[in-house]
């Protein structure tokens, strides 16, 4: 068994858990925070992305113990129902989602993907995307929303990196 | 959002949807997000074998293994029924499909046993103790290799590995058209294997309660009342008023998430025999090898022509790959969804269409995107374009030429089917002038003449949705109607709730129904919420699939609509003291016609029907209708797709560079979702000819079986979709709507390869199979000695 | 996805982690980014005991110049390399090709040694870090040992470090100046790994001669490997597009292709040729 002490959106609990538990089955399993998903085996879907210490990772290739002493910002942080992220209101406003299972991913995917590039062209969008499948929307809403996203946060001059405030928390 | 809305205001405009709060912010209830109180896990031991005989199963170990509740295998499930069939042909030979393998595996991942365990760490690490003593047994994959007389068998009732043989159409008739023909053009087809992959995998909870002998499921299922029905009655025999199936969010379905499979059969089996709720979640690999395939035919096509490029006769032979036995809507899918919609969108005098289903030691094979019309709008539509390089006539003018025209609807088809509406040149019009078809050929012409191949590829489609009207698909084989219901619930303070007999599973219907009623009633969108996927909230349903919830579902809600109106009226006419045919409904105002300023408010009238204090005569209280509407024929959208690629000659690498759609699915509710709906379509339709392929290996061992094989489309695969829409109303339900979620997977897989084959002509290639990837494409070039 | 038990050590520097490893032997795998060995361990293809975890170990991740050598630390990320100014001035081929790997969050946590240690025929840092004539620092019981790239790959899943080993840091050295590099890939449209991978490096001697020419394949064979027909070929030479060409042509010679379902041998060959056209094409264009 290991514990492990991790931040998930600001708030920082302590678990014993077994070894070989995934970062994935720590946040749905014991935290039961289910807005992130398992659609693979393989590291291909993205579905369960999240950031690690700020940068995008999959938790199902993650082991809970490597994430010990990590800050972790999953869809659950991103915003509420009521005041909605850039991202998330940009992807309701472009119908950038259709059954909503890979969205926590790439929305956290397109959060990462800001944080690095403020400015993405359609192209760098499309590229940075290679890692969320969708096998809904054909990814050109998903592509739109967060062009118009990027635009938002660029002219509210809101950092990527305040929008996701573990981002900043763990630098 | 105003208060007061003109009828139907909603109808037709994009609003965003309701249902995306929840799933952006992580708060969806997908079912393996679920947990129950005791809740166990189950691991299924799968096959590794194709084909062969189960000598022994030893599960001494596994048991003993610490947190292991239970291992059963098929002996244990004997009582268990075989998985039904739900449509069947003349003849149709069914062999008995167990949930767990009981002496023979015929696939390789069928499963022998399950494993129950406190939790899902004990229960994998016990599957691995469990010892199963297999003795090969010769295998075939390919469906054609299965018909040859010393094929190896896979059921013993069944010699020569055939399900069924079907046809449609005059024979007679077509064979005379050939005859007169002055070209005949013959191709053979393969249209290959394909998964899926919806990302969210398969799952199910089950729960036993003893005390009320209450079995409650939650499932990612498409159509939860005709699980309940079909796993009640058929399988389990477990009264249908005492089981309860929820099919909550579920993560896309694609028709993969339609049929009964046995896992959810043996959960509830599970849940029976060990009195605690169990989980089963896929991993991505089980679903590889266990959700229905689809597609799998090989056909040998011929189309006959006059002397001026008409479209004389249509003769069509295809050997359908089915799997290891029939999945439930199995034998439909090669046949009534498939030989009906060899006429496409031309005159056609006389087509004849013959079908052979077979056995094969591959995963069962059932509806997928689509199912069957794409791969009859494949034959078809690649067969005009060879024509149009024999007859040396432009493939856009060949197809005009041959157009149904719009003052022939109704369009009684030589193959059955009989097109409700539909103006098919205007859709082929602004298509090519989307494209800019004069420039792309002379940018074509241009770049060939410095060595660089661009190919144009138009699909002109047509499908058959709205599946289905119940007399029609029972006379077809279908072991039911395809109806939808709709109860419409008005509360006292005129908030309403829709119960929908259709199940959203992407598509947006908590949005787009919501529209269908708060336009008609001329209430705010937020008043209506809608609940489907519960078979104790939801009165009965057919679910999604074939395009249908707009057509068949929203129909059935718009008529509950219609009652609840016409009951209001009534309460209105009183309250006004008027008589009802002098009401008007403008919005939510009922009035007396001429005094719209002292009419009755739709919510005075709902508080009126609950208080019940002064109704009509003879009225009763309450405020709410249930309708099942079932269609008068199918819906038939259309359009014309365009492709433009650039082939690379030497990796033989194609790219996208351009992909526009006009389509015309009759009135729309929402166009946003549809234009979502007909993106998504055409993204897997592109995949299916660039990229996706279920390729097995002679033992039956499939080759693609993981995300690091079987390619979906990534975002940077695609391009961005030019997209228009014409309309023409469907007549066939009130809404004239015609449905949108398959006509994207329909035409683009030929709209793709017409374009890929284009580029190639130089090379003098004709055909080649999907999907065209690199190295395919490269070696027909290098075969084809002119490089 | 639920991997067989194994327990997890964190090590806090190298030697803990050589320790570790000489404690549980042919039972213990380090654990760097993961991206290579999780995915094994869930689908249960392979057990292992012990997992030792090397990422967070001080000193072992980061780039730096020294001595006309830049040198990585082995538990740097693709990530680090495709976005270090250092590289981009230096060695942008090693930026250029990390960013090809796998997508953004894979990028983030897998690591230059994971991938070089793991020796995957489809990876693409082997053949960089080949044509780039590094140097690979271990470290194990015996204390530490320098091994040429050229010694490292020997075959599939194979490197030249011993049981117990670590392998802590790659040093490259900078390449003089008018040195063109370039890396060319053709992903696989599903794993994203290479089913051929081209990486050239061209240095300019007098005129317009080649120096040195350096290119390595991977994706083709069972191990990353030079292409050392093509190299003689152009070494003194004065390079022109024919030249580059029929250099390229000779790149899969000597090397057995692998087949699988999306690339037959011959076709890979052919991915070969067109790929290390391209890659000598924009080497010397970056070399002039």
């Amino acid at each position: 068994m290991a514990e492990v002490t991790i931040a998930v959106n600001g708030v920082s609990s302590s678990h014993s858990i077994q070894d070989r538990m995934l970062l994935v089955h720590y946040l749905r399993d014991v935290l039961r925070l289910t807005g992130t998903h398992v659609g693979c085996d393989t590291s291909q879907c993205g579905a369960c992305t999240v950031l690690l210490d700020g940068v995008a990772v999959k938790s199902c290739t993650v082991l809970a113990a490597q994430a010990d002493g990590s800050h972790v910002a999953t869809i659950e942080g991103m915003g509420t129902p009521a005041a909605l992220h850039a991202l998330q209101q940009a992807f309701r406003e472009e119908h950038g989602l259709q059954c909503g299972f890979c969205t926590p991913g790439v929305v956290m995917a397109a959060a990462d993907m800001l944080r690095r590039n403020p400015s993405p062209t359609e192209e760098q969008v499309r590229s940075e995307l290679g890692g969320n499948l969708c096998r809904c929307t054909g990814y050109h809403n998903i592509v739109k929303a967060i062009l118009r996203a990027a635009e938002q946060m660029r002219s509210e001059q809101q950092s990527p990196a305040r929008a996701v405030p573990m981002a900043a928390a763990a630098r | 959002m105003a208060t007061v809305m003109r009828p139907n205001s909603l109808v037709g405009t994009s609003v965003k949807r309701t249902e995306d709060v929840r799933f952006l912010t992580g708060q969806g209830h997908f079912t393996d997000d679920l947990t129950l109180p005791g809740m166990t896990s189950a691991v299924f031991v799968r096959s590794p074998y194709a084909h062969a005989r189960i000598r022994s199963i030893d599960a001494t170990r596994a048991r003993k293994h610490p947190g292991v509740l239970g291992v059963f295998t098929g002996q244990d499930l004997m009582a268990v029924n075989p998985l039904p069939v739900g449509w069947l042909l003349p003849g149709l030979r069914i062999p008995e499909r167990r949930v767990l393998a009981v002496g023979t595996v015929r696939h390789q991942g069928e499963a022998v046993a399950v494993i129950v365990a406190e939790n899902p760490y004990a229960a994998r690490d016990a599957a691995g103790l469990v010892e199963v003593d297999y003795e090969p047994l010769p295998v075939v994959v390919d469906a054609e290799a299965a018909l040859a007389p010393n094929a190896p068998r896979l059921h013993e009732s069944q010699p020569d590995n055939s399900a069924f043989e079907w046809s449609i159409g005059d024979a007679v008739a077509t064979d005379a058209a050939f005859a007169g023909a002055a070209h005949v053009i013959k191709q053979r087809f393969r249209n290959q294997r394909l998964i899926a992959n919806a990302i969210e995998p398969r799952a199910c909870i089950a729960s036993y309660s003893a005390a009320g002998n209450d079995l409650t499921l939650w499932l990612t299922s498409q159509n939860p009342h005709v699980h309940r029905l079909l796993m009640g009655a058929f399988v389990l025999g477990v009264p249908e008023h005492k089981f309860r199936v929820i099919s909550p969010d579920v993560g896309g379905g694609f028709g993969s998430k339609i049929f009964v499979y046995p896992e959810e059969v043996v959960a509830c089996w599970v849940t029976r025999k060990l009195g605690r709720p169990v989980k089963w979640t896929a991993d991505r690999s089980e679903s590889f090898l266990t959700d229905a395939h689809g597609r799998d035919h090989i056909t040998d096509a011929e189309m006959a022509f006059d002397a001026r490029g008409q479209i004389v006769g249509l003769r069509v032979r295809t050997i359908a790959n089915l799997g290891s036995g029939l999945s439930l809507f199995g034998p439909s899918v090669p046949t009534y969804l498939y030989g009906t919609l060899l006429c496409g969108q031309y005159r056609i005098g006389a087509i004849h269409c013959s079908v052979t289903g077979v056995f094969t030691n591959t995963v069962p094979v059932d509806a997928y995107r689509g199912a069957g019309r794409p791969e009859a709008c494949f034959v078809v539509e690649r067969l005009v374009d060879l024509g149009a390089l024999e007859l040396g006539i432009d493939p856009a003018e060949l197809r005009r030429r041959n157009f149904i025209a719009s003052d022939q609807f109704p369009y009684q088809t030589p193959v059955a089917l009989a097109y409700d509406s539909g103006n098919y040149a205007p859709a082929l019009e602004r298509a090519l002038e989307l494209a800019g078809y004069a420039q792309l050929r002379a940018e074509q012409k241009q770049l060939r003449a410095e060595g660089r191949y661009l190919g144009i590829g138009l699909s002109s489609y047509i499908e058959a949705c709205g599946l289905a009207p119940s007399q029609v698909a029972g006379a077809l084989g279908a072991q039911a109607g395809l109806y939808e219901s709709a109860q419409v619930r008005i509360h006292p303070t005129g908030k309403v709730t829709v119960y929908s007999g259709s199940h959203s599973h992407g598509q947006g219907h908590e949005t787009a129904f919501a529209q269908i009623v708060a336009g008609e009633l001329g209430l705010a969108l937020e008043d209506v919420e809608v609940i489907h996927g519960d078979t104790a909230q939801v009165q009965f349903g057919m679910g999604t699939y074939g395009s249908r919830s707009a057509a068949v579902g929203g129909a059935a809600i718009h008529m509950s609509v219609q009652k609840v109106k016409d009951k209001a009226r009534k309460i209105a006419a009183h309250l006004l003291e008027a008589a009802e045919g002098d009401i008007e409904v403008e919005g939510s105002n009922y009035f007396v016609r001429g005094s719209p300023e002292r009419g009755k408010q739709f919510g005075d009238l709902a508080l009126a029907a609950y208080l019940a204090h002064n109704l009509p005569q003879g009225l009763e209280p309450g405020l709410e209708a249930v309708s099942f509407f079932d269609p008068t024929n199918f819906t038939y959208p259309f359009g014309t797709h365009i492709a433009v690629v650039e082939v690379e000659a030497a990796t033989g690498a194609v790219t996208l560079k351009r992909y526009i759609a006009v389509d015309d699915v009759g009135n729309v509710i929402n166009p946003m979702i549809v234009e979502g709906q007909l993106h998504g379509g055409v993204a897997q339709g592109i995949a299916q000819a660039l990229w996706e392929s279920a390729e097995y290996d002679p033992q039956g061992q499939l080759l693609t079986g993981s995300l690091m094989e079987y390619a979906l489309p990534k975002a940077e695969m695609l391009p961005a979709f030019e997209t228009d829409r014409t309309v023409t109303p469907s007549p066939v339900n009130p809404l004239g709507v015609k449905g949108a979620g398959e006509a994207g997977a329909i035409a683009a897989p030929v709209a793709v390869a017409n374009a890929v084959l284009d580029a190639l002509s130089p090379f003098g290639i004709k055909y080649l199979d999907m999907p065209y990837t690199p190295s395919r494409v490269w070696a027909a070039i290098q075969q084809s000695g002119r490089k | 996805m639920y991997a067989a038990p194994f327990e997890y050590h964190r090590a806090s520097s190298v030697q803990e982690a050589v320790g570790l490893l000489q404690r549980y032997g042919d039972d213990a795998k380090l654990l760097a980014g993961g991206h290579s060995l999780l995915p094994v361990l869930k689908l249960r293809l392979s057990t292992i005991g012990h997992l030792i975890d090397i990422r967070r170990i001080e000193g072992l991740s980061g780039i730096r110049e020294a001595g006309g050598e830049i040198v990585i630390g082995a538990a740097t990320s693709h990530a680090a390399l495709q976005h270090s100014q250092l590289l981009q001035q230096k060695l942008p081929i090693l930026a250029e090709a990390a960013a090809q790997i796998g997508d953004p969050a894979v990028r983030n946590l897998g690591t230059i040694g994971g991938s070089l240690a793991h020796a995957d025929p489809a990876a693409d840092l082997p053949a960089v870090i080949l044509a780039l004539g590094s140097e690979l620092r271990v470290e194990g019981p015996d204390g530490s040992r320098t091994i040429a790239a050229d010694d490292c790959f020997t075959g599939l899943f194979s490197t030249a470090l011993r049981p117990g080993e670590i392998l802590t840091e790659i040093r490259v050295p900078v390449p003089t100046a008018r040195t063109g590099t370039a890396y060319e890939k053709h992903a696989h449209p599903a794993s994203g790994f290479a089913v051929v991978g081209i990486a050239a490096v061209l240095t300019a001697g007098t005129g317009n001669t080649i120096a040195q020419a350096r290119i390595a394949v991977t994706g083709v064979g069972t191990a990353a490997t030079r292409a050392g027909k093509a190299e003689t070929m152009l070494m003194g030479q004065t390079p022109t597009p024919d030249l580059l060409q029929l250099a390229a042509s000779k790149v899969p010679d000597g090397i057995a292709a692998r087949g699988d379902l999306y690339a037959p041998p011959e076709f890979r060959a052919q991915l070969a040729r067109v790929h290390a056209e391209r890659a000598l094409l924009r080497a010397w264009q970056r070399m002039r």
